[in-house]
């Protein structure tokens, strides 16, 4: 069952496209990842789908929630989507928080605007919430302001914050890149058992590739405002197909097993407004050939769910393709 | 000088910092480094992780003598660091260079490339006008640079080869030591690949001490022979690091091994810490650890353990570590629960 469908979003910014039509499917309940570097697009397709970009900024393509389009929709339905629907955390809880509102009133705001609680019923709720995010001694902490916590802590707030109004997704950008490795974990922790209580959708947008292989059932990867592969998050990570995705993987330093030097991806990210003809990693590929300078290819489905934007895909996922193609010539 | 005895020789070097709470509070004593000892030999790589407040890179500050430590000495080829400032100290800067996060940050935005990576042949009167041209332009080829990027200014510069300039002007005086803080923590994964192996063929080709701070494991262990693990201003195990990761002995080390998110690998055997990392002006009695460590003791509440030789090229920091046995490793302690398994 489809919670959230994006289909063919585009961003452009100043007549610079950055996002080049995404398409992406939530199920209800379902943890999906987001990976790539910075300026992949990754945060601005969901900025782009909740309408929390600048005005500047030009969006297209279409953003269905339970099947209504919601790109677009005006502030007063939007308002009740995001945080009541859909809710977000972002890197850093502590400009995420307001410095100088205690925390009770910070939640509680969520908590009046979704849920129409008052008064007393607001502090019951918002004690509850900080209990389920595990902040000891919540009731006397709730009159405490951002700075009394450390920064592990003000993203547990913040995720109490984004769980006041029973949103069916939470989408989370970077939530433990600010934070300490051990830090991260309980974090990590957190969602997941929350995840289990309450049937909440997640994505969990994240340059990490462990954190979100930990984390999530299926994986996309995003390369210059484009899903280049996705898969289930077991199978991308033991068998990545899209060469971008596998130079990703082999970049990364093992932490057990012999040493190997690192399989680093040749040159940069290129600058959206010069992206090269055709396939938009072709100029840093291993395995680019003519064909690939011709036009962007597409993300196209193959059997096992997969999805895959190379020209050599159908050879990597339908081995059979190459011997069809012999037997016709 | 013999070539086993230690560039770098560091005894108990300890950092306090005074802090008030509020206006009118007391001051309050910090101990960012307390106690820390480690040595480093030509050609070879000691790795410190910990995580943020640990101290590390203060320890990377007084190595450099650009802090003065406390307590304790810091010896740099078999001579202690002379005092800030003076004409000796900056004879001796010359021979170790240091690297931190962010690359624009060191960099001048209004000078050339070239022009800076220059300096310190400029600064420390090395060869004449030719010879300063020819080198920038070898510097620069030796960590992937070419002569067009050092016309560029730092802005024209992407992370991972800003992040390279910086590299190229940290070798321009043929250091013996480097001092890399976080070097790759702001690029992304695909640049931070192709910066650590530069790192290692540098490293390798100019027989560089190098000692590298991190708070990424799988980062240090590619980088490092030997890793330090720090909490709270003192190292708690040192290593092998291919053994400290893969047999890890103290219980922080194990925690922060299994915190380590590891595509392929499923989470169930991480071990997750309760509590937040601790605060240097709050230090905990006993062993530091203890609030956080599920293992911990009547005895970690009072007595704060001294870092052990535990054989097998391990030092362990805990009350409950055993010696390794014949052509065994350390072992850390265990849970009663887990030894029936």
């Amino acid at each position: 069952m489809t919670l959230v469908a994006i289909e063919g979003l585009t961003v452009d910014f100043d007549g610079v496209r950055v996002l080049h039509g995404i398409d992406l499917h939530v199920g209800k309940g379902e943890a999906v990842g987001l990976v790539g570097e910075s300026g992949s697009g990754k945060s601005v397709t969901w900025l782009a789908a909740l309408g929390l970009l600048p005005g500047k900024a030009r969006v297209g393509g279409r953003v269905k929630l339970e099947g209504a389009d919601i790109l677009g929709a005006p502030d007063q339905t939007l308002d009740r989507i995001r945080g009541g629907r859909i809710a977000m955390i972002f890197q850093d809880p502590a400009s995420a928080l307001n410095p100088v509102l205690t925390i009770r009133r910070q939640i509680g705001e969520s908590l009046a605007l979704h849920r129409g609680l008052s008064g007393a019923a607001i502090k019951a709720e918002a004690r509850r919430l900080l209990d389920l995010v595990g902040i000891p001694d919540a009731e006397r902490r709730l009159s405490a302001y951002p700075h009394e916590f450390s920064g592990g802590q003000n993203q547990r707030i913040m995720i109490a914050m984004a769980l006041a109004g029973n949103p069916d997704l939470l989408v989370a950008d970077e939530p433990t890149t600010a934070l300490d490795a051990t830090i991260q974990a309980q974090i990590l922790d957190l969602i997941r058992d929350i995840r289990r209580e309450t049937g909440m959708a997640l994505v969990l947008i994240s340059h990490d590739l462990g954190v979100v292989a930990q984390t999530c059932d299926r994986v996309c990867v995003m390369y210059a405002g484009r899903i280049v592969e996705e898969a289930p998050a077991a199978v991308l990570f033991d068998d990545p197909a899209h060469p971008y995705a596998s130079g990703l993987i082999g970049a990364l330093p093992a932490i057990e097993g012999p040493r190997q030097r690192l399989s680093a991806i040749a040159g940069t990210v290129p600058d959206p407004r010069a992206l090269p003809p055709g396939c938009s990693f072709g100029p840093r590929c291993l395995h680019a050939t003519g064909a690939c300078t011709q036009a962007p290819p597409a993300l196209t489905t193959f059997g096992d769910g997969r999805r895959m934007a190379c020209v050599l895909a159908k050879y990597r996922l339908e081995p059979t393709a190459i011997a069809r193609e012999l037997v016709d010539a | 000088m013999s070539a086993t005895t230690p560039l770098v020789e560091v005894e108990a070097i300890a950092r306090r910092y005074t802090m008030k709470k509020g206006v009118f509070g007391a001051p309050i004593e910090v101990r960012a480094v307390d106690g820390v000892s480690f040595s480093i030999r030509r050609g070879e790589t000691l790795g410190i992780v910990g995580e943020s407040g640990s101290g590390k890179s203060t320890t990377g500050r007084m190595v450099l003598g650009l802090e003065m430590p406390d307590a304790g000495t810091v010896r740099f080829d078999g001579a202690a660091i002379p005092p800030i400032g003076g004409a000796e100290w900056r004879r001796q800067r010359a021979r170790m260079q240091m690297i931190f996060q962010d690359p624009l940050a060191a960099l001048d935005r209004r000078l050339p490339i070239a022009a800076q990576v220059r300096e310190p042949l400029d600064i420390h009167l090395i060869g004449n006008e030719a010879e300063r041209e020819a080198r920038v332009v070898e510097l620069l080829r030796d960590v992937g640079l070419s002569a067009d990027h050092g016309r560029r200014y730092p802005h024209e510069l992407s992370g991972g080869q800003r992040q390279r300039a910086v590299l190229a002007r940290a070798l321009a005086t043929r250091p013996d030591f480097l001092v890399c803080d976080e070097p790759v923590s702001a690029l992304d994964v695909s640049i931070q690949a192709q910066v650590v192996n530069q790192l290692i063929d540098i490293q390798a080709a100019l027989g560089l001490a190098m000692l590298f701070i991190s708070h990424d494991l799988r980062v240090v262990r590619q980088v490092s022979r030997r890793v330090g693990v720090m909490y709270l201003g003192r190292i708690v195990e040192e290593g092998d690091a291919d053994d400290l990761f893969a047999t890890p002995v103290h219980p922080y080390t194990r925690a922060l091994v299994s915190a380590a998110p590891h595509p392929g690998r499923k989470p169930t055997e991480r071990i997750v810490l309760t509590g937040d990392p601790p605060n240097p002006a709050d230090r905990p009695s006993g062993c530091a650890f203890h609030p956080r460590c599920a293992f911990a003791v009547a005895r970690c509440r009072v007595e704060s353990p001294v870092l052990a030789d535990l054989g097998a090229g391990r030092q362990v920091a805990c009350h409950l570590a055993s010696p390794a046995g014949a052509g065994g490793v350390p072992t850390g302690p265990k849970l009663p629960a887990l030894e029936v398994a």
